[in-house]
């Protein structure tokens, strides 16, 4: 039996095809309309809401709590402040990526780890010996994401807090309509927007506050489709389609390092020990042989392709999870694209792909296999940096 | 210190004379585009014409900006972001509506409630209209070859023409003739029976136009339409994030961005000549400017009237452009709102307030609505093309206010007696009287209300009769044959002088296509 997030009662009678997918074992929206056009178009123009509850989150306490969470991930938690938040990736033993969420320093020496995979265990495993209280809150909490670039309008009428002074990856306490909350600027879209955490017993009369609030914004319940391809666009990785969790990869080759999947920014060369370290700085010293970066199909070779079967280009409505070859123009295979979408925004064909040394450099022209009539074909591609989309309203 | 000389300078900073000066700059010409009025776009602008509200004040919908603009210059980095118009509604006269949705199914089963066989009709007419745009389509990509000559790129581009034509194969090429020859009602006649749903589709093929849907030749416009369906794939269809004017500006920035200067405020009075060629401009303030090209965005009787000396052009041309048919036949009412307008067919809010609301309950309306404007008159009962700007972006409207836009169609240019303060007035309470009629709590949301003639669109953006595609789109005056035969490929008789406007090929729309077809031909014959 699938779970139902605590918002449910408010968001089941707005899916009107019966459009839903499971999500780590929950019944989620995947779009309220048949199509996540409108969803998706919300993110970049008003304010989306999107029901983020299937998180997994866990409050860690007690006097090693920040020790614990220094061993786990990349970065520095001595460097955290309270009322910050962190993205990181966390890695097995040999720095080869397990999963990757957000810690948040609750201040009073209490902290929020959020994870895409279930981190119990593994939590359990790394604190041996230390004084702390790892809680498995996941569904004690229901969360909101307010994604767009009237988010902060409609969440300064909605919420008894200054936002204005609320930076990026910053997180503040107040209340909504007298419903407590947590508001952290964060976010899956790469857009302006906040994650709003609530006790789950409070989730609908929260749900009810935005929604009233947000209505002269604008504001439009949006589902995975939509949020997903605004997270292409925003060149941020998902666990199980990007990059396979070391603690489920059947085979070596599956594993990736931070480096690897384009996280080796939030890898802390100077920090203590944590998991992972010696291999990380290792892979520092000698260059990664794999790299992840965003992918530009060329639009006249792809509409080329269609065109020699008569027939303008096909575009998807929604983003593709799939793993496609990456070929040099020489024809030696340099990768594989995991995800894509065409972005309505900038009117371009887009991927994720790993490739492999050299082939991952900005401006390196690649070809991407697509399916063209029920043939496989090689559009043009050129390597892009990520992201591919990065208003300046996201941290203004 | 001698003034700065230009290589192009573009008259009329409209969306056409900006494409244009983008694709010269972006190929290193020193470009500047001259603008009369304090903003850019023509007839694409955004104005806040009451505080707070902001009105596409003219034209308000994209439907055919080209692909390749797009790509070519980059506009979704220089603030292009197209958002969704997803529904049409027709309020019709028994209380009841006939909707189309953006999901095909529930389309189809909504056209199923008022006519089975016209809903599986809907299907086999897509699939025939989706062939005759990608029929057409490529015509619009390329500059018309003149059949009436023997050079070989002429001979060359009919050449390809014949064949293209040619592979259509007998089926699709005499849709395409039927297309060309018959009225819209007559072309929908032969395929549907729900006479609302005829008229409006028909719809799409008189806007702009001194046409009823019964008048032969409407039926290509209809073709237009679609051409935007095809690029649907694109996704190019729907509304322009802070209106149209946020098009113009995008393009203004990629023109910009590739180093055209642009100046508003600043009227071009005369294009500069001597022994039959361009030396420059002179604007209204008496400043002049020296170029090697100039570039009119301006409609053909401008262009060939006013800017220049007629001594410098020959007859025939001069013959051409008289007859070159304006006739001015749409209106716009912008409306500032308190509130959403309630439907009697669609009571409340829902996604119908999202899309267009068509006011074309049946194929006579439609033709009674010419009738009046045949005989002098504006529409007692006016087709329009409503759409409310603020449901799609919030920031159009305060929060929780609106914005309606309404298309009003026809207002003779040429009204009987001549339009008067009195006249707009009483245009603008037809149409709020005839919207009223299916939304009746319209009147007393109006906080402003901005009624435009087609006397007002000519004295605003300089549109000769207020015609809101510089010219007709009828047949005799299109692609080889726009805006005069024999002066079809952007050029005139006076060398270093261009045109780049809709009044030539393809024209229409925010489309973008004529600005670049001449300025690639400017290119191409410099090279």
């Amino acid at each position: 039996m699938l779970k139902t997030s605590p918002f449910h009662g408010r968001t089941a009678p707005l899916v009107r095809a019966q459009t839903w997918r499971r999500w780590s074992g929950y019944q989620m929206a995947s779009a309220y309309d048949p199509h996540p056009d409108r969803e998706y178009a919300a993110i970049r123009n008003s304010a989306a809401l999107i029901d983020v509850s299937p998180l997994y989150k866990y409050r860690i306490t007690g006097r090693d709590a920040a020790r614990l969470l220094d061993r786990m991930i990349t970065r520095d938690m001595t460097k955290l402040k309270p009322g910050q938040v962190y993205y990181t990736p966390w890695c097995d033993g040999v720095g080869k990526v397990i999963d990757d969420g957000t810690v948040t320093n609750l201040g009073n020496g209490a902290y929020r780890l959020t994870s895409a995979d279930s981190s119990l265990r593994w939590l359990h495993m790394n604190a041996v010996g230390m004084e702390v209280t790892i809680e498995d809150i996941s569904e004690r909490v229901g969360a909101l994401s307010l994604q767009g670039p009237l988010s902060r309008e409609i969440l300064s009428r909605a919420a008894a807090v200054d936002l204005s002074s609320l930076k990026y990856f910053r997180m503040i306490e107040g209340s909504i309509h007298g419903i407590p909350v947590a508001i952290s600027r964060t976010g899956y879209t790469g857009d302006l927007g906040y994650e709003i955490w609530v006790d789950a017993k409070s989730a609908v009369p929260l749900w009810d506050a935005l929604m009233e609030e947000g209505k002269p914004y604008g504001i439009v319940p949006t589902g995975v489709w939509g949020m997903d391809i605004a997270r292409i666009e925003a060149g941020l990785i998902m666990l199980d389609v990007d990059y396979f969790s070391a603690h489920h990869a059947l085979i070596e080759a599956r594993k990736s390092t931070p480096y690897e999947i384009n996280l080796g920014w939030a890898v802390s060369a100077g920090k203590g020990p944590f998991n992972g370290r010696r291999s990380l700085a290792a892979e520092r010293k000698r260059g990664s042989a794999w790299g992840f970066v965003g992918l530009e199909v060329d639009w006249d070779s792809f509409e080329r392709l269609f065109r020699a079967h008569g027939l303008p280009p096909q575009i998807p409505t929604i983003a593709w999870r799939a793993s496609a070859p990456v070929y040099t123009p020489g024809g030696t295979q340099a990768g594989y694209a995991t995800s894509g979408c065409w972005s309505p925004l900038l009117k371009k064909s887009l991927a994720l792909a790993h490739l492999r040394k050299p082939h991952f450099a900005p401006g390196t022209e690649v070809h991407l296999e697509v399916t063209v009539e029920h043939r496989r074909e090689l559009a043009d591609a050129i390597v892009r940096k990520l992201p591919f989309y990065d208003p300046e309203r996201k941290k203004a | 210190m001698s003034p700065p000389r230009y290589d192009a300078i573009i008259v009329g900073g409209g969306h056409n004379g900006l494409v244009a000066a983008a694709y010269l700059a972006r190929a290193d010409r020193k470009t500047l585009v001259l603008e009369r009025r304090p903003m850019l776009g023509g007839a694409a602008v955004t104005e806040e014409v009451y505080p707070g509200f902001k009105f596409s004040v003219f034209s308000y919908v994209v439907s055919l900006l080209r692909p390749e603009i797009i790509r070519d210059l980059d506009l979704p980095r220089h603030g292009l972001q197209i958002l969704p118009l997803e529904s049409t509604v027709t309020p019709l006269d028994n209380g009841d509506y006939l909707a189309s949705w953006s999901d095909p199914d529930e389309t189809r089963r909504e056209l199923c409630r008022h006519s089975p066989r016209d809903a599986d009709a809907a299907v086999v007419f897509g699939r025939l209209m989706h062939h005759m745009a990608m029929a057409v389509k490529p015509i619009i990509g390329m500059v018309p070859p003149d059949p009436a000559s023997l050079s070989p790129g002429d001979l060359a581009g009919l050449l390809k023409l014949g064949r293209h034509f040619r592979s259509l194969g007998p089926e699709r090429f005499h849709a395409l003739h039927k297309l060309m020859t018959m009225s819209s009602a007559d072309y929908l006649d032969e395929w549907f029976e729900f006479d609302p749903l005829k008229a409006t589709k028909s719809a799409s093929g008189i806007i702009g136009t001194f046409l009823g849907p019964r008048s032969p030749g409407s039926a290509y416009v209809l073709l237009h339409h679609y051409m935007g369906e095809i690029d649907g794939a694109f996704r190019a269809w729907g509304f322009q994030k802070g209106g149209t004017g946020s098009i113009s500006n995008a393009i203004a920035s990629a023109a910009r961005a590739h180093g055209a200067e642009i100046r508003t405020d600043a009227g071009v009075e005369r294009v500069l000549t001597r022994d039959g060629r361009v030396t420059g401009v002179a604007l209204s303030s008496g400043e002049e400017i020296a170029a090697g090209l100039v570039v009119s965005g301006l409609d053909p009787r401008l262009t060939f009237t006013r800017l220049v000396d007629t001594k410098e052009l020959p007859g025939e041309l001069l013959e051409g452009v008289r007859r070159y048919k304006f006739r001015g036949s749409s209106g716009k009412v912008n409306l500032a709102l308190s509130g959403l307008p309630n439907l009697s067919c669609m009571p409340g809010e829902g996604p119908h307030l999202r899309g267009a609301i068509s006011i074309s309950p049946s194929i006579e309306y439609l033709e009674r609505a010419y009738d009046d404007a045949k005989y002098g008159e504006f529409s007692r009962n006016p087709y329009m093309d409503i759409v409310i700007p603020s449901m799609i972006d919030p920031n159009m409207a305060p929060p929780g206010k609106h914005v309606m836009s309404i298309f009003v169609q026809y207002a003779p240019y040429a009204l009987n007696g001549g339009w008067t303060d009195a006249k707009r007035e009483a245009f603008g309470d037809a149409v709020v009287k005839t919207l009223a009629r299916y939304a009746p709590n319209i009147e007393s949301l109006i906080l402003h209300r901005q009624v435009l003639t087609p006397d007002d669109i000519e004295r605003i953006t300089g549109l000769s009769e207020g015609n809101i595609f510089q010219g007709e789109l009828a047949l005799q005056q299109l692609f080889f044959l726009r805006p005069v035969p024999e002066w079809a490929k952007y050029r005139t008789p006076i060398h270093g002088y261009w045109q780049c406007g809709a009044g030539t090929h393809p024209g229409g729309g925010i489309m973008g296509a004529s600005g670049r077809l001449a300025a690639l031909e400017i290119m191409k014959s410099a090279a």
